[in-house]
């Protein structure tokens, strides 16, 4: 965790009939800048960050956890920000693809992803990236996937073929159909990176 | 989304003391926060137990494990000993989801997922399962997911997770803490069958609180795996799935656990299939034999046919891949 | 990339009763330089040039605004109240409880919402009455200072119907199935010959039923709108501002249609639409929740008031392609040709709006045959409107034609590739029109040589990878170069640099990259010192983004205000220098059919196991005319043959059918195409120059990517198992047991 959670008040009575909502502070560290609020619980990490934040280099596709669009990193993970309750992720430090590069000095991924016109509409892109970033991370530290040749084998390191890419990026849906060039992005990263 | 009041629980027993009078526990939130917004759920208090523990998997004398209840799913399929020793186990994890709801998710919650049912999972349609003694509005409708197993006119929902199908199968068991004190309780025992009752998933009571899983061993030797059909190559709940375990010594079937993924209320254990296999031949007609008793007591839908040979085949193909396996190694 | 087919004719050969033609970029008589033909390699980055996409470092890094994210001070949120019934009245709508939530500005429904102008658009008419005429229908809204607010407020709504029922279950022999209007969708019957004497003189006939699923756009973005009605300075009415953010394809269309309906004239409502995320046709008219959103804000005069269609509502009210059931008729003599070819096809469409999912078009213009007959049948039902998608009715019928062309080539013996040379037609059999170019033939035969046809045997169950059945096949594709609307650019220089300004839009096309290039060869200047203002009202006025027709209607007006801009101002213009021009259709143009073309190849595996099905190699090869930006082009291409394979594979609306709701109506339910279905996918084009679509030498590649593609996969499906699905998508329950 980035900060230390905030002390919550002590265990509150029941909202009330009229649904009065009993607020919580929250502490986030977004792209590298502190941000405090007080938010109703209801609120999703997605929400806190577009609706109250202001922050929006995160998507939001479907709310559900069925697209992949809201991706950001929590402390170096990826995870669906719509299905966060941002008061659940009180202290966290999260990761937007706006804190992966700016458009004047592009990350890796992101100057991959354009040299490989790895994008059309744009919206489900600045998830694909986070995603990816979390999920290098994740076959660098020898998670294996559906597609890994034996789940038994621990010792191997993780070979990322496309094949390999796609399964472990198969969370983040693109109806523009970008995903060869996706893959092939993210592959030279890959590539450049080992 | 109704309001509710969120609380952070320290410790289970912290958690404990904020059971009850309408506190529901927040894990990874994966399935619990997509059901609060879609109202399918409520909530007077929001306890979260992430910061709790439980978050260990810690390996048993004898080669057991232990997983704690809010061992993220994707940190359990990568635990060595978890791949080595039951890797029906991380396949099935892996063949659920995506990486970043793995990364969420827990073992606990992922016990208490609840159904994909398209009215379940729609606050305007009459369900059962969500509004006791409204009716089932798949009996009528849309019916192409609904279960093969132990079908029932009060609800034709099917259990949606991988992960419950292979723990089935392999007779792991929940260790939970609550009101009453501490339980053990078999994964086959944890389900209710829609007859009994389709409006609660398990035989959990309120308040109690899922703190492990134990996976007791398996005969060395053992083959285990899991497979998956869904309708996209990624990214899908499974039409079918088949968590397997075969342990065959000369040719002959010491011991078999087979479980079925999207048949059935519950993760499905193919009793009658396991019977007809153990001390049988370890090949392709026993297989099928063994397949087919069980298959006789599946009662498909106008909509659902299809599952049954699905399923047949699914099942065939995985012992028969562990038998060549067994037999290779 | 780009390679070159064996020898296709650049430009048309008129036929011979064809006028002659102008040729579209003589030099004007001003004697200012003229653009030429083939521009790329000339220096300026223009036309055919590889250029990266202009906006790739704002939307990867996350910072390119879309319409949801434009800064408005102090929002208000929205949430929808839906129908819960097909058919009926609202008995009772209490809004106490949901008035009670903290929070909450206005709750809206049919007594206090502000009552519209006109009916222009019957599905723009909401919260107008007590009636309920689908379900899901918007028959409230709660505004409230939070998001969450208005949710849990609209949820609290209590509705009493008067539930009449209605009829909601699509079925191919509905009694209610009726021939439309001609002008819904073209003309929906039409035969030629003697259609019984070339079915009855047959030595092969393929009769079959092909049937298409109900289909959604489902763009990553969901529908989003911003509405705020400035507070009026006085009394009089022409002083009313409206503005509006959205994701549309282009803003035309909402404001033209909004206008009426709202007692505005068009000027007083203001639309911006800068980014898009996705589109597909499901953003190019106005739909139910932009009135929605625009009479609660009206409401809340001064108070922008915001709205995301939720993931579940955009299977409700933004549309979606019908389904279809056809019957094709193939007959063909000993040698394959064809001798009547009969397509007939029934959709559903809502009785709220009709719209037509034109199937039987494409079977006009794909092979020669002496004798035809084709005809379009709707059912009308009380459900949801329908709406263009991407190669609306192209997409279906293709289906169809290309699947039944495969069945005719098992059954006449030939090669599919062989079959389809045999039936090419010299002239558009529709209106017997010379093309304005045509290279199917090459797309197939360079296809055919890329892909590796000759490795297909043409005996199904033959290649195999373990349990899985390999198979390979092919479909041709077309789709229309139409001209809608001759629109409107404006070029100006200022501070050094070129501005061509137009009401386009960008959904993920590339026109942010490529009407530089246009303008940067028309004006004959470095594409690096234009750039482009679009997506926006107070522009120029053009045509919106669809039916394949952006690139070179926009190229057209881009073309002429350039050449306009030099004539005015000369090589060395003064700052601020400006000027605005009408793009036209080339003259001539009318003499010839035009359409873009295409052929698709698809390698699949069957498991014999599963049933699954895995596209594991795709290739399709296009005759679009000259490719503007090879790199935004082949995105385009590949994007709409991946929106095919997920057609193939997934896609399909299931309704309930008691209230004809999408049962399905979220992404776990309604599955597109992941990562991990897309395997090895590639485009490719030969060389082509149209000059009767556009001076740009370019057709449409927005739609012609889809057509055909299940067609080619299920055709590949056959191959690999012997086994012919005639119903989309390509579930495992159709290919096990």
């Amino acid at each position: 965790m980035a900060t230390p959670a905030a002390p919550l008040p002590p265990r509150p009575a029941h909202p009330g009939a009229a649904g009065r909502v009993e607020t919580v502070p929250v502490r986030l560290r977004v792209d590298g800048v502190d941000r405090e609020l007080d938010l109703d619980p209801r609120v999703s990490v997605l929400d806190a960050l577009r609706d109250r934040l202001g922050v929006t280099s995160v998507k939001k596709g479907c709310d559900h956890g069925q697209c992949g669009a809201c991706t950001v990193l929590a402390d170096g993970r990826r995870i669906l920000s719509c299905l966060a309750l941002a008061a659940s992720y009180d202290g966290a430090e999260v990761t937007t693809s706006a804190g992966l590069g700016a458009p004047d000095r592009l990350g890796d991924l992101q100057e991959a992803f354009v040299a490989r016109d790895a994008l059309q509409c744009g919206y489900c892109t600045p998830g694909q990236i986070c995603s990816a970033e979390g999920m290098l991370a994740e076959a660098r530290a020898g998670m294996p996937s559906h597609v890994s040749p034996d789940v038994r084998d621990v010792d191997s390191p993780v070979e990322l073929t496309d094949d390999e890419i796609r399964e472990r990026m198969s969370g983040n849906l693109c109806r523009c159909g970008a995903y060869v060039n996706i893959v092939a992005a993210i592959g030279d990263v890959a590539r450049a990176r080992s | 989304m109704r309001p509710f009041v969120y609380e952070r629980a320290t410790d289970v027993a912290d958690a404990l003391d904020r059971a009850g009078d309408g506190a529901v526990f927040l894990a990874g939130g994966t399935n619990l926060v997509d059901h609060l917004r879609l109202g399918v759920r409520s909530a007077e208090r929001l306890v979260d137990i992430t910061r709790i523990g439980l978050d260990e998997v810690e390996e048993l004398p004898g080669g057991g494990l232990r997983v704690g209840a809010l061992v993220r799913n994707s940190d359990l399929a990568a635990h060595p000993a978890l791949r080595r020793g039951f890797p029906v186990v991380a396949q099935a994890l892996l063949a659920g989801a995506s990486g970043q709801l793995r990364n969420m998710a827990t073992t606990g919650g992922n016990l208490l997922q609840r159904t994909r049912c398209v009215y379940f999972q729609d606050v305007t349609m009459p369900c059962t399962k969500r509004d006791p003694g409204s009716g089932c509005s798949a009996l009528e409708g849309y019916a192409a997911g609904n279960a093969i197993f132990e079908t029932s006119p009060r609800c034709m929902a099917v259990h949606p997770s991988d992960l419950c199908v292979a723990l089935v199968a392999l007779d792991a068991v929940v260790r939970t803490t609550g009101p009453a004190g501490d339980r053990e309780i078999p994964m086959t025992e944890l389900y209710r069958r829609a007859e009994d009752g389709p409006e609660t998933d398990t035989h959990l009571v309120p308040g109690e609180l899922i703190t492990h899983v134990d996976l007791p061993p398996l005969a060395p030797g053992t083959r285990s795996a899991y497979r998956k059909v869904r309708e996209r190559a990624s990214y899908a709940f499974a039409l079918v799935s088949v968590a397997a375990a075969l342990d065959v010594v000369d040719g002959r079937v010491r011991d078999a656990r087979l479980g079925f993924g999207g048949v059935c209320h519950r993760p499905f254990r193919a009793r009658r299939a396991e019977e007809a296999l153990v001390g049988g031949p370890a090949d392709a007609a026993a297989f099928a034999a063994a397949i087919d008793a069980e298959l006789a007591h599946a009662r498909p839908g106008r909509d659902n046919a299809a599952k049954v040979p699905i399923l047949r085949n699914t099942a065939l193909a995985v012992l028969a891949g562990l038998a060549d396996e067994g037999a290779r190694s | 990339m780009t390679i070159s087919p064996p020898a296709p004719p650049s430009t048309p050969t008129p036929g011979p009763d064809a006028p002659p033609v102008a040729v579209p970029d003589a030099p004007p008589a001003t004697g200012a330089p003229a653009p030429r033909r083939t521009v790329a390699g000339r220096g300026f980055g223009g036309i055919g040039s590889d250029r990266a996409r202009v906006d790739g470092p704002a939307k990867v890094t996350g910072t390119a605004p879309y319409a949801y994210e434009q800064e408005v001070e102090n929002p208000a949120y929205l949430f929808g109240v839906t129908s819960a019934i097909a058919v009926g009245r609202i008995v009772d709508i209490d809004t106490t409880q949901a008035e009670r939530v903290p929070g909450v500005l206005l709750v809206l429904t049919h007594r206090n919402a502000p009552r519209l102008r006109t009916k222009l658009m019957g599905e723009l008419v909401v919260l107008q009455s007590d009636r309920v005429r689908h379900r899901g229908e918007y028959i409230g809204a709660v505004v409230a200072q939070t998001p969450e607010a208005a949710r849990e407020a609209a949820a609290l709504v209590r509705v009493r119907y008067d539930d009449e029922g209605g009829d909601v279950d699509f079925h191919a022999d509905h009694p209610a199935a009726t021939v439309p209007k001609r002008g819904a969708a073209g003309n929906p019957r039409e035969e030629k010959g003697d259609v019984e004497a070339g079915l009855a003189g047959a030595a092969h006939l393929v009769d079959a039923t092909y049937t298409t699923a109900t289909e959604f756009h489902s763009p990553m973005e969901p529908h989003p709108i911003t509405a705020l009605w400035h507070p009026r300075p006085g009394l009089d009415p022409r002083a009313r501002r409206l503005t509006i953010y959205e994701a549309d394809q282009g803003p035309i269309a909402t404001q033209l249609i909004l206008a009426p309906m709202l007692g505005l004239l068009p000027n007083q409502i203001k639309i911006h639409s800068p980014f898009v995320g996705g589109a597909f046709g499901g953003k190019g008219m106005p739909h139910a929740h932009v009135m929605l959103v625009v009479l609660a804000a009206k409401l809340l005069a001064g108070r922008p008031v915001k709205f995301a269609l939720t993931r579940q509502q955009m299977f409700a009210t933004v549309g979606y392609r019908p389904p279809t059931a056809q019957r094709l008729r193939l007959a063909a003599d000993a040698d394959g040709r064809l001798t009547a070819v009969v397509h007939e096809s029934v959709s559903p469409t809502a009785k709220l709006a009709t719209f037509v999912e034109q199937a039987v078009g494409i079977t006009r213009v794909m092979y020669a045959t002496p004798n035809r007959r084709t005809e379009q049948r709707v059912v009308p039902l009380d459900i949801a409107p329908g709406t263009f998608m991407r190669a609306p009715g192209e997409f279906s019928g293709a289906f169809a034609l290309e699947t039944a062309m495969d069945e005719l080539a098992v059954a006449t013996g030939l090669d599919p590739i062989e079959l389809r040379r045999r039936n090419e037609p010299d002239v558009d059999p529709d209106t017997g029109k010379p093309w304005s170019t045509r290279n199917l033939l090459a797309c197939l035969d360079t296809g055919a040589d890329r892909f590796g046809w000759e490795v297909r045997t043409g005996r199904p169950g033959e290649r195999r990878d373990g349990e899985w059945l390999l198979g390979m096949g092919v479909a041709a594709a077309s789709f229309p170069a139409s001209h809608a609307l001759s629109t409107w650019a404006r070029i100006t220089f200022a501070g050094g640099r070129y501005v061509v300004e137009l009401q386009a839009s960008d959904l993920g096309t590339g026109a942010w990259t490529i009407l530089p290039q246009i303008a940067a060869d028309a004006l004959e200047v470095p594409v690096d010192l234009v750039d482009a203002r679009i997506g926006s009202t107070g522009l120029p006025v053009a045509m919106i983004a669809g039916g394949s027709m952006g690139t070179y209607t926009w190229g057209n007006s881009i073309i002429a205000a350039a050449r306009a801009f030099r004539r005015k101002h000369g090589p060395l213009p003064a700052d601020g220098a400006t000027a605005r021009a009408q793009g036209r259709l080339p003259s001539g143009a009318r003499q010839f059919a035009r359409h873009s073309f295409g052929a698709h190849f698809a390698e699949v595996a069957v498991s014999e196991v599963t049933g699954e099905v895995r596209v594991r190699r795709m290739l399709g090869v296009f005759a679009c005319g000259r490719i503007v930006n090879p790199r935004t082009a082949r995105s385009q291409f590949v994007g709409g043959m991946t929106m095919g394979l997920s057609a193939a594979l997934h896609e399909a609306g299931h309704r309930d059918p008691r209230t004809g709701h999408v049962v399905n109506h979220d992404l776990a339910g309604y599955h597109i195409a992941a990562h991990a279905d897309v395997l090895d996918l590639d485009a490719d084009w030969v060389e082509e120059f149209d000059p009767y679509v556009s001076p740009t030498g370019a057709k449409g590649i927005g739609e012609v990517g889809i057509v055909g593609v299940p067609a080619a996969i299920g055709n590949a499906i056959y191959d690999a198992t012997g086994r012919r699905v005639r119903d989309l998508p390509f579930t495992p329950d159709k290919l096990v047991g």
